[in-house]
């Protein structure tokens, strides 16, 4: 009764601002496609400027539409221009990324996922200051370690090459795996896990028995997270390789500064397409994941 | 022995991630601390040297201009971002039709590096063929948008494109924060005869009060950290008009033989970050245990 009340003189105000919320609705669709279209301009640009031919760049503007599609740049882009010397491409860059981030993705997800389940199934005095300890490492500026890093990838021999980068990924990318999964286990009631050892299953078997199986969420966005995060670096791409081990962030950089021969910016349009697509289609794919990740993983649960 | 690893397995497992961390992210952070106390040069050298370099570090100009450029830079950055981010946010917590396309094209350059987003700003900022051309050809034939290229204005150029990036992250964050407040609330203003502005500004932003602080320390995180962004755009040009501590760091470090000053100007780096990181992680830890 009283609520039927409320709803109803609720109903009589929404009346009568009809014409002013009628007024407000235009100019909240107005800003939020005015904003839409900031945040989609660059990348129309991107693709229109790389489908031109450079003739067409120089007449027309920024927005103009090709007058015919042409990959010819993302050819060049990709595969270079078929002469020697000073020929870079992406090709050999792009297959670096990949031997880079799938191993360094799996190594740091695992030891993220054994770290949270230690930290939440198998409880023991003071692994609050364990985890604290981990999770300071989300936030150093990497320049407080990028010159002792350097170091010792030269001691261990694997400076400039992928197994380095391998390395320096799986070791940074440990403290937001383990916070992820350790705010996705803790929600986990510690019944089931108590349950299962009074019925005699060890530390291993209640992992892959009983955890595992309702961890794929959290796989996924651990997952898309660090691939994102590693495909993305430039810092550890650029400080410790170079030439041939680089990844494709660095090579695109360089392609873009090089200033050899007359500036092609539908090359570099392409090329910066062809280093951006593999997350772009992560984030089309699996928006929700790539979401709960960012809000998540820079923040804490 | 068996019974002794049975009972430790939890730890034994837990220890390559203590023990990576341990060595890779404190070792090496006390390493440098240390390094930035010597008057180490082109090769570090552990002889200590006191605060030599933290004196040649503050009286360097390229420093001093460095700390102003990350100071503008941050404060920009973070207006930008947060009022943007509010406003999207609440904009389209109205029910808006098509919420799901807004909301993606408003994040998606979080999925893009640094330097694609870089190399696509500075070919529309490009004051020959990029945007200036655009409104040349469209008719304003006096208009030059050069900033790009000029030494006072190319710290913006930066704010623009680090703006683009990260506001959606802040809509994001905004919007889960509206999203989990109780309708009750709202309803029961709207019948006190509040108007929506007033249930916004009055009730719904004060208490997204946490959600403000999430974004102001992850901001201010970016923009301490950021460098790709300012090698793709600048390089820290025209001079050293938009060099940053961390351009700053890594030039000394890795181009100019200056080991131990590096060193120094990481540190003061590692501070700053510090500074807003601790009590962050202190605030959320103890929420979390009084919960």
């Amino acid at each position: 009764m009283q609520d039927n009340l409320q709803s109803s003189s609720y109903k009589q105000l929404e009346q009568k601002s009809k014409y002013t919320n009628m007024f407000l609705r235009w100019f909240l669709y107005f800003v939020l496609i005015l904003f839409a279209s900031y945040f989609i301009f660059p990348l129309y640009v991107m693709v229109v400027t790389s489908l031109k031919t450079m003739e067409e760049i120089r007449q027309g503007t920024l927005l103009t539409w090709p007058s015919s599609l042409n990959f010819d740049s993302w050819l060049v882009a990709w595969g270079g221009r078929g002469y020697g010397a000073g020929d870079t491409f992406l090709r050999p860059y792009f297959w670096n990324s990949i031997k880079m981030v799938v191993p360094a993705v799996f190594f740091s997800t695992f030891i993220g996922a054994m770290t949270g389940y230690v930290l939440t199934k198998w409880r023991f005095k003071g692994d609050q200051w364990v985890f604290l300890f981990l999770l300071f490492g989300c936030f150093i500026p990497f320049q407080a370690i990028l010159l002792p890093m350097a170091r010792t990838l030269g001691t261990l021999g694997i400076s400039n090459s992928v197994v380095g980068l391998v390395l320096v990924h799986t070791v940074y990318g440990i403290p937001f795996t383990t916070l992820f999964f350790r705010n996705y286990y803790i929600s986990v009631p510690t019944e089931l896990v108590k349950a299962a050892r009074i019925d005699g299953a060890g530390f291993f078997k209640i992992f892959f028995k009983i955890l595992l199986p309702i961890s794929a969420p959290i796989i996924v966005v651990t997952v898309i997270w660090q691939f994102t995060q590693i495909w993305n670096d430039f810092l550890f791409g650029s400080t410790f390789s170079f030439g041939e081990a680089a990844p494709i962030q660095v090579a695109l950089n360089n392609m873009v500064l090089s200033s050899t021969s007359v500036k092609e910016y539908n090359v570099d349009m392409a090329s910066a397409i062809i280093a951006g697509i593999p997350t772009l289609i992560v984030y089309v794919l699996a928006g929700k994941y790539f979401i709960r990740g960012l809000t998540s993983g820079a923040v804490k649960g | 022995m068996f019974k002794w690893l049975e009972k430790n397995l939890p730890k034994i497992v837990m220890a390559p991630a203590v023990g990576l961390i341990g060595w890779f992210v404190y070792g090496f952070v006390l390493w440098t601390l240390y390094i930035s106390f010597t008057n180490s040069k082109i090769l570090p050298k552990y002889e200590l040297w006191g605060f030599g370099q933290y004196e040649k570090l503050w009286a360097s100009r390229k420093w001093l201009i460095s700390v102003d450029n990350l100071l503008v830079f941050t404060a920009l950055f973070l207006i930008f971002c947060i009022v943007i981010g509010i406003i999207l946010a609440i904009f389209l917590d109205q029910k808006i039709r098509a919420e799901g396309v807004l909301r993606t094209i408003y994040l998606y350059p979080m999925a893009l590096s640094f330097i694609v987003t870089g190399t696509a700003w500075k070919w529309i900022l490009n004051p020959t063929l990029g945007i200036q051309k655009m409104f040349i050809d469209w008719g304003f034939e006096n208009f030059t948008f050069d900033w790009l290229v000029n030494r006072e204005m190319a710290i913006y150029t930066i704010v623009i494109a680090g703006v683009w990036q990260s506001a959606g992250f802040v809509m994001a964050l905004f919007l889960a924060g509206l999203r989990s407040v109780e309708d009750e609330i709202v309803k029961a203003a709207k019948i006190d005869g509040a108007g929506l502005f007033t249930v916004y500004w009055k009730i719904l932003l004060p208490m997204m009060r946490p959600v403000f602080f999430t974004s102001f320390v992850i901001l201010v995180h970016i923009s301490i950290k950021s460098y790709d962004l300012i090698v793709a755009l600048t390089q820290g040009g025209p001079g050293i008009s938009t060099t940053m501590p961390a351009l700053f760091m890594t030039q000394a470090a890795f181009h100019k033989s200056q080991v131990g000053l590096s060193a120094a100007s990481a540190m003061m780096m590692f501070m700053a970050v510090a500074a807003v990181i601790i009590p962050y992680l202190y605030s959320e830890l103890r929420r979390e245990n009084a919960r």
